[in-house]
């Protein structure tokens, strides 16, 4: 069950991320670009620092101490990672290099073998490439159709248009949980539902949802979900895949090798057990671990506090932004949207707005955000976005909307 | 890296619009941003001596202030001079530091006019772009 939000201490939370405290030409950093990468705790950090100091080994093929050390933690990180998310196991959890890999491997080894002419896969207009690339180029290879879920004025999904266009045909439905440019939060149970109606996969890009409120894969509906360690306190290089286990027993495995069999001879092999089975060679042993560590960080955090404090962040600079008629923010009104806010000044490229605010140490993401056709339904080339996370505070969205006063000027 | 001459040429571009009948058209982009750049250049009758530039253009405004600035250079240059620049003559023309992902902003405008030029001498291009 949910529970009631409570404010964060971003004081406190503040000093276990050390890189916060940079300063460049005395000013100090405010990093406002969480949607591209999250900062890094000091438990995290140490989690990493204390695998290669104290239990660094090859898993799962060692008999000595430290390969059991390192076996169980690699293992026991697949079963936090689950319980994160509300999954049943382990056998549910698959670690990959990022959300796009989990993509393409539910795309390689259910699409290719599964899709053909006549089959339809139903997207949303306002797909991360991660997704919209993937699925596109599949259905290429396959002669199935891609259709994409337009969205509305104001940034959401067409609900009406979705249940047109999911039918019998189609076999998956993939789509975005919360936008990463126009912050909008899908309903993505309800698709779900949709889908399921019409003997369609469900599959949530839940990049941007993970890391920011709590999620639970069974409440949603999905029957594949994905997401990135490095945007929810964890490292780079490890991304989760999660998938019904009853549907990862039937697909075939994406990547053959080492460590995802059971037993191989000249002519033939068999497949090891969940999850190891798509887990080809040595697997992401530090970075799994340390992502355990991050879930236990943002559980003591609290997910329903972290989901809370994001939203009065965009709401509030949401609000402070569109106090000048000259500033354009893309999507769903303030008080209803995930922790970001993308936006373009009247006359200002968002790539020289980017670099001004650079110059008062305000990090930024400019440019097209890996969303090109979303930005041509919304008639700009770029974008400047702002995106919050639990260290963020109003003081620094003051600096934003400071540096945003400065180009002003200048450019006027 | 927004001095005064860059903003200046930036909010009034030099030279901005088409030729009727020019010698060289070539226009590129620079995906990532968005930023496009289309040159127009008259020629002399040595068929060598630059005598008009003019562009048209859409992004940020390094690449179209670059655009301005530079179609005022390359005015009496020679195709081979153009084709002789490199990305230090288009930092020295701005008179800022970039940084790495803004100098492919500056030197569209540049490689525009290198790959029309390349054209009007019966070389290949396949596409024009900044990476």
């Amino acid at each position: 069950m949910s529970q009631q939000a409570q404010p964060l201490d971003v004081e406190r939370l503040r000093e276990d991320f050390p890189i916060l405290q940079r300063e460049f030409d005395g000013t100090q950093l405010v990093y406002l670009d969480n949607a591209a990468t999250s900062q890094t705790p000091e438990p995290v950090i140490d989690a990493i620092g204390d695998y290669y100091r104290e239990y660094n080994a090859n898993v799962h093929r060692g008999i000595h101490q430290l390969s059991q050390e390192a076996s169980v933690a690699y293992e026991e990180a697949h079963d936090r990672v689950a319980e994160f998310i509300g999954a049943d196991g382990r056998e549910e959890i698959v670690f990959t290099k990022n959300t796009t890999e989990s993509m393409n491997l539910v795309a390689y080894a259910w699409g290719l073998n599964e899709l053909g002419p006549g089959d339809e896969v139903v997207l949303t207009e306002m797909e991360h490439h991660a997704s919209l690339v993937t699925w596109q180029q599949i259905a290429k290879r396959t002669g199935a159709d891609c259709r994409y879920i337009p969205i509305t004025d104001e940034g959401r999904l067409d609900m009406d248009a979705a249940r047109e266009l999911i039918t019998d045909d189609t076999a998956m439905v993939s789509a975005v949980h919360v936008s990463n440019t126009l912050g909008t939060i899908n309903p993505v149970g309800e698709l779900a539902d949709i889908a399921h109606d019409h003997g369609a996969y469900m599959f949530v890009d839940a990049a941007q949802s993970v890391p920011n409120r709590p999620v639970d894969v069974e409440a949603l509906g999905a029957d594949f979900l994905a997401f990135s360690g490095h945007k929810m306190c964890g490292p780079t290089g490890i991304g989760v895949l999660y998938g019904k286990q009853q549907i990862l027993e039937e697909m075939e495995p994406y990547l053959y090798g080492g460590e995802m069999i059971l037993k191989v001879t000249f002519e033939d092999s068999t497949w090891n057990e969940l999850p190891w089975k798509y887990e080809a060679g040595t697997p992401l042993i530090s970075q799994g671990i340390a992502l355990a560590e991050a879930c236990d960080y943002l559980d003591d955090v609290g997910m329903e506090n972290v989901e809370r404090h994001e939203a009065e962040l965009a709401e509030y600079a949401h609000a402070r932004l569109t106090e000048h008629d000259d500033v354009e923010v893309y999507g769903p009104p303030g008080d209803d949207r995930g922790g970001l806010v993308a936006f373009n000044l009247d006359g200002v490229h968002a790539h020289d707005l980017s670099s001004i605010l650079n110059d008062s140490a305000v990090a930024i993401r400019a440019g097209d955000h890996c969303t090109q056709p979303l930005h041509e339904v919304l008639g700009a080339t770029a974008s400047a976005r702002a995106s919050f996370y639990l260290y963020n505070t109003r003081e620094e969205v003051d600096r934003l909307v400071e540096a945003v006063d400065d180009a002003r000027q200048l450019f006027a | 890296m927004y001095r005064q001459q860059i903003l200046d040429h930036y909010k009034n571009p030099r030279n901005y619009g088409e030729l009727e009948d020019p010698d060289i058209e070539h226009v590129g982009e620079n995906p990532m941003c968005g930023d496009t750049i289309k040159m127009f250049v008259e020629l002399a009758d040595d068929d060598d001596t630059i005598e008009r530039v003019s562009f048209i253009g859409d992004g940020c405004a390094i690449s179209q202030a670059s655009a301005s600035m530079l179609s005022g250079e390359l005015r009496g240059e020679s195709l081979s001079a153009v084709q002789e620049m490199d990305r230090d003559d288009i930092i020295d023309m701005l008179g800022v530091d970039l940084s790495p992902m803004r100098i492919k902003c500056a030197v569209l405008a540049e490689k525009v006019a290198q790959d029309g030029v390349a054209i009007h001498k019966g070389e290949d291009v396949e596409v024009t772009k900044t990476e």
